[in-house]
């Protein structure tokens, strides 16, 4: 209870802070509207205005402030603006229409979740293969770790040209590239929980007379279900921002990220901030539903903490 | 045809050295542990080399390790110009203003208990969200240069470090804080000979994960303008023209740059925190 107290001033202290923020961000392009529409406004010369900082000319020109939090096309838009545009293009709209963030999330989330989806069955089963083969741990264990200290986001823009020269394109190399950002995450930590169980466990195993695969379905596998637990939100995470960046390079029209990049090129800035902030409330969704399932399984099996 | 055969048996006697040292009892010497990551990575270009000029694949689908090689080394001036671009203005000013920030603020955090709690859970939020989105934002803010690329990586760096370093700060027991009291120390005292050291794996642990964020905010923000020199706007603008070996080259320094990079810091890591249990022999 004192927890949320405290995470809710915490998130209203943010909110003040942005609001405040949007005053010297927006207040010259106010001014000049305001000037344009026959208002008097203090540096009269335009020159002399743009030397002086945003919060002189909000202090000399209190006036124009309340006009900052409605601009068309703020440089920063007020909080109340972006929640507007989230309410009317996600509930006030049908949903099939293309100007629908529905229907944008949802061409992201089809290819994320597919990737995803990809991404961890193969990086179990690679997991399995290092566990129980020592060339294998020994040969590609190593280039897993390496793989997660580069930046594996720069080979994007290829996929999705090498993919369309060979005739595909939609939904898959999107897919593609977010089944690979997940799957070195997935890899690590499941080989890390297939390990977990310790020495004695083991050997208990053994004076059972159980088999490898015995000891792989019953100790290993529920053993490591915290750790893939803990990989699959980073998993999700990183899918999810690999369909975003996928939607970039190559001009899509649907998708949050053909939002984020049609905004920026439109200088709508209302629209990148409404797609950002529904691709924010889709990942904590995402990890939210991980979180949920892992309790549920984890209560289930006995091991919640 | 015959050189894509010519891969299968590279690939096999490949897998079969490996086999063979994985399972020798050399198996657990450092050079031996050293070796088989190495042969494997070579056997995968051996392989990758011969099937692309064995099949003939085209240039625009896979490019030949050699041709990657070639292109890498005749084109280093400006591999290297784009790397100082985006690596040593973008990324690391960003990193360290990010970093340095979030290490700042998170000793503040760590002096009111309400903070803290407040923080900590909308840190962790955020952390997870895909803050690449807010670089078309920030590119308008701050303009192509790199100082936009910077402002994306603060971004970035800053909630898994904050979170981390708060973590960090409360790793000290309540016994060890008691017997820093005890010996009248005051609260910088205490901060520094006794919660700061216990704080460095996390701490570490932070500027790790930020390293990786750090390369990937530089490059992605790229993708949404640049000036005509950076590794993003160079791999978009090769992807344009085709020259697929220009972007692998610039992967290859994307990857050597990640990889040093975090090196340096798990080296640092080492040096700081060789008490650790993690760190011991």
């Amino acid at each position: 209870m004192r927890s949320l107290v405290a995470v809710l001033t915490v998130v209203a202290a943010l909110v003040v802070v942005w609001y405040l923020a949007c005053i010297p961000m927006n207040i010259a392009g106010v001014l000049v509207e305001a000037e344009r529409a026959g208002a008097t406004v203090t540096p009269t010369d335009g020159a002399e205005r743009r030397a002086t900082s945003g919060i002189v000319l909000a202090a000399k020109n209190s006036f124009a402030i309340p006009a900052t939090w409605a601009q068309e096309r703020p440089r920063l838009p007020a909080p109340d603006q972006v929640v507007n545009e989230l309410w009317k293009t996600t509930v006030g709209m049908n949903i099939t229409s293309k100007r629908s963030l529905v229907y944008h999330a949802w061409v992201t989330l089809s290819a994320t979740l597919l990737g995803f989806a990809i991404g961890t069955g193969l990086g179990i089963l690679l997991a399995v293969g290092i566990v129980h083969s020592r060339v294998m741990d020994m040969s590609v264990m190593p280039w897993a770790i390496v793989s997660q200290t580069i930046p594996i986001i720069a080979l994007a823009p290829m996929i999705i040209v090498v993919l369309y020269s060979v005739g595909m394109q939609g939904i898959v190399p999107k897919a593609v590239i977010s089944a690979y950002l997940s799957f070195f995450p997935v890899v690590v930590g499941m080989v890390k929980g297939l390990r977990s169980p310790d020495a004695m466990q083991l050997d208990l195993l053994r004076t059972y007379n159980a088999s490898s695969a015995q000891g792989f379905w019953k100790l290993r596998l529920p053993a490591s279900m915290p750790y893939l637990f803990a990989s699959l939100k980073i998993g999700i995470s990183a899918s999810l921002v690999g369909a975003i960046v996928g939607e970039l390079p190559t001009g899509a029209v649907a998708g949050l990220g053909a939002r984020l990049l049609a905004g920026s090129y439109y200088g709508q800035t209302v629209q990148i901030w409404s797609a950002l902030f529904g691709a924010a409330i889709l990942a904590a969704c995402l990890v939210g539903l991980l979180g949920l399932i892992e309790r549920a399984l984890l209560a289930r099996m006995g091991m919640a903490r | 045809m015959t050189l894509a055969f010519a891969a299968l048996l590279v690939w096999i006697l490949g897998w079969a050295v490996n086999g063979w040292l994985a399972r020798g009892p050399m198996a657990n010497t450092p050079l031996v542990r050293l070796a088989v990551p190495l042969i494997f990575g070579l056997t995968i270009l051996g392989v990758w080399e011969l099937v692309v000029r064995g099949l003939n694949v085209p240039l625009v689908i896979l490019p030949a390790p050699s041709l990657i090689a070639a292109r890498f080394a005749g084109s280093l001036p400006v591999l290297w110009e784009d790397f100082s671009q985006t690596i040593l203005k973008g990324a690391l000013s960003g990193y360290v203003i990010g970093c340095g920030a979030a290490f700042l603020m998170a000793i503040l955090v760590d002096r009111s208990d309400f903070l803290r709690r407040g923080l900590l859970p909308v840190g962790n939020f955020v952390a997870a969200l895909p803050i690449v989105g807010t670089a078309p934002i920030l590119v308008m803010w701050f303009g192509f240069d790199w100082q936009s690329k910077a402002a994306v990586v603060v971004v970035m760096v800053f909630f898994p470090m904050l979170v981390n370093t708060v973590a960090g700060l409360r790793e000290a027991t309540q016994m060890q804080r008691d017997l820093m009291q005890t010996y009248g120390a005051s609260y910088w005292q205490g901060l520094v000979k006794l919660r700061l050291p216990a704080a460095m794996p996390f701490i570490f642990n932070g500027l790790k994960i930020s390293t990786t964020l750090a390369l990937i905010g530089a490059i992605v923000a790229e993708f949404f303008g640049s000036p005509t020199v950076g590794m993003g706007f160079r791999i978009s603008t090769s992807v344009g023209q085709l020259a697929l070996d220009m972007v692998w080259a610039e992967i290859v320094v994307a990857a050597i740059a990640g990889s040093v990079f975090y090196g340096i810091v798990a080296l640092a890591e080492k040096t700081v925190t060789f008490w650790h249990p993690s760190q011991r022999r």
